[in-house]
């Protein structure tokens, strides 16, 4: 089970049982919301009030300034392509695994959650001893593509569809799982092909899951950062993605920049967060 | 992964050669992605062979790294398990104005990057921070030293338990809490001697999700952290200045013992999840 996806639906309020203790019911209350304001909110709303000390006009002059609209393009765009593959492959990742058998099923199965378990800087780390510049894989690509992996979008791309892998995947493969066949069935029985089935009736039915994987992953390639750390680099305008941006604006002591582009980027991640709850609960009940 | 008598497409003929080709592209991929990395990682650090790796681990300060990355993990494990099970419980249990919000906003942590984290931290608990002035003059320090890295880590583990917990509770329904309550239970009572047992795997779950998490986590401990050497330095954050320095074999082995302690962590949870099921 994939934890990072796992969004579950908010949870409906079941009537508290018989008239329980006042004051261990409004001390338990307290102290739950104590530790989620300390936590989460007092920093948010630290972050947000830092970044429009000089108004919306001069966040979005921090925001505009050419090191932070590249970086943030830059992570924009290499998510963006990452997301495209990411909803191909764990879409046929999930269709494969789930309606085929075949040797090492279980493995692949194992292989597709790894991503969750390992941490993203060793993911970096695996990625620059594989296709950094100075091993075979790396010098090769440089000298027959020209193309340099490390230091490079590629290697940021590659790092994210690791991250990621399993995002699409384990959103699609319960949904493909609970599918009602009639339909296959009844396409089939009209004489479609296998190729028809699943272009007209299949993949219809996965679009929810396929939009809600994907903005997931889209949303967690926006912030990462352990695996991006390792394998980019930091060259402003060529391989420094927002994260890093703004790491070395909070080491420069750069505070306007720093939360500025942290705001754009809490701002990203939580409308996408949002859309996909929405999409999560306009998709009918399902009969469990 | 269930076999349904579907299992093979309606259409017999010609598919047998694209099943297979669809197959081994899916196979293809999670190689390139996934088993050629690991595979590099382990070819990397066993380069110098066995003795140079345990050479490399029994350098004082990775020990020292080690010893702090468990410090820090043991405290989030244990802080979530207190107040993340209250959290869980006062949002599936009590109604009030902001629940939903506040529900919404649990999930928040998985979305923020770890550098914005650790940065909102700094904000807050830095020496020029809303809380700074107050803390210099008890003279705590939080940013760039312990505190902070717990924090950071309490931040980025925040989700998991509450998440975990939560479906088990709405399951286990009030019932027999009310019937506990009848008795002349607290809530309280209620919630240890006769919840509590009930939500015991949510509650092994969520901690070990937690653990693994806590022992990977870098952005937010090293913006937090500032990376002093020695004093600040988790394991990750270790990697990261061992590789800086090149001295691949030492950053190589401490990856590869982080990396299989995350993974034997979380496949036992699967594991056990699947047992208890």
């Amino acid at each position: 089970m994939s934890v990072a996806t796992a969004l579950p639906p908010a949870p409906r309020p079941a009537r508290a049982g018989a008239p329980a203790a006042h004051w261990g019911r409004w001390g338990l209350r307290g102290t739950a919301l104590a530790y989620l304001a300390v936590l989460l909110l007092i920093p948010l709303a630290v972050i947000f009030r830092d970044g429009l000390r000089e108004g919306l006009g001069g966040l979005w002059d921090a925001v505009r300034a050419p090191a932070a609209w590249s970086a943030l393009t830059l992570t924009l765009w290499t998510a963006a392509v990452m997301a495209v593959i990411n909803a191909v492959m764990g879409t046929l990742t999930a269709y494969v695994q789930e309606r085929f058998t075949f040797p090492g099923q279980s493995v692949l199965n194992a292989l597709i959650d790894l991503p969750l378990a390992i941490p993203t800087l060793v993911t970096g780390v695996m990625l620059v001893v594989l296709y950094g510049p100075q091993t075979a894989i790396g010098s090769w690509v440089q000298e027959v593509f020209g193309l340099r992996i490390i230091f490079a979008p590629p290697g940021i791309i590659l790092a994210l569809l690791f991250v990621t892998y399993p995002f699409v995947v384990r959103a699609v493969q319960p949904v493909l799982a609970g599918l009602d066949h009639d339909e296959e069935e009844a396409a089939a029985t009209l004489g479609a092909g296998a190729r028809l089935i699943f272009w007209r009736v299949t993949l219809p039915a996965l679009a929810v899951p396929i939009a809600t994987g994907t903005l997931l992953s889209f949303a967690r390639a926006i912030g990462e950062f352990g695996a991006i750390a390792i394998v980019a680099g930091n060259i402003p305008f060529k391989s420094q993605t927002a994260a890093v941006y703004v790491l070395g604006a909070v080491e420069s002591e750069n505070r306007l920049a720093a939360s500025a582009v942290s705001i754009v980027m809490l701002a990203i991640a939580f409308t996408l967060v949002r859309v996909v709850d929405w999409l999560q609960h306009r998709r009918p009940e399902r009969a469990e | 992964m269930s076999q349904s008598q579907l299992a093979a497409p309606p259409d017999g003929a010609g598919t047998r050669w694209g099943r297979r080709l669809l197959i081994g592209v899916v196979w293809a991929y999670a190689a390139l992605l996934v088993v050629a990395p690991v595979a590099a990682l382990l070819a990397g650090a066993f380069r110098e062979g066995l003795g140079a790796i345990v050479a490399a681990l029994a350098q004082p300060e990775v020990l020292a790294s080690f010893t702090l990355t468990l410090r820090i993990a043991l405290v989030a494990v244990v802080v979530h398990g207190v107040f993340g099970s209250m959290v869980a419980w006062v949002l599936v249990r009590h109604r009030f104005r902001g629940r939903a919000w506040l529900n919404a906003l649990i999930d928040l942590p998985f979305a923020v990057s770890a550098v914005v984290v650790g940065y909102m931290l700094l904000l807050v608990f830095g020496r020029t921070g809303l809380l700074g002035p107050l803390l210099a003059s008890w003279n705590i320090q939080v940013a760039f030293a312990v505190p902070g890295l717990v924090l950071a880590t309490l931040f980025v583990t925040l989700p998991f338990m509450i998440r975990e917990l939560m479906p088990v509770i709405e399951a286990f329904g009030p019932e027999q809490g009310q019937a506990a309550a009848t008795l002349g239970a607290s809530e309280w009572q209620t919630f240890w001697w006769v919840t509590f047992p009930a939500l015991r795997w949510g509650f092994v779950y969520g901690l070990g999700l937690t653990l693994a998490r806590a022992l990977g986590e870098f952005g937010a401990v090293l913006v937090v952290g500032g990376g002093i050497q020695g004093r600040t330095d988790t394991a990750t954050i270790f990697i990261f200045h061992a590789l800086e320095e090149r001295q691949y074999v030492g950053a190589y082995s401490v990856a590869l013992v982080l990396g299989l302690v995350s993974l034997v962590l979380v496949t036992s949870i699967d594991v056990v999840r699947r047992r208890v099921k």
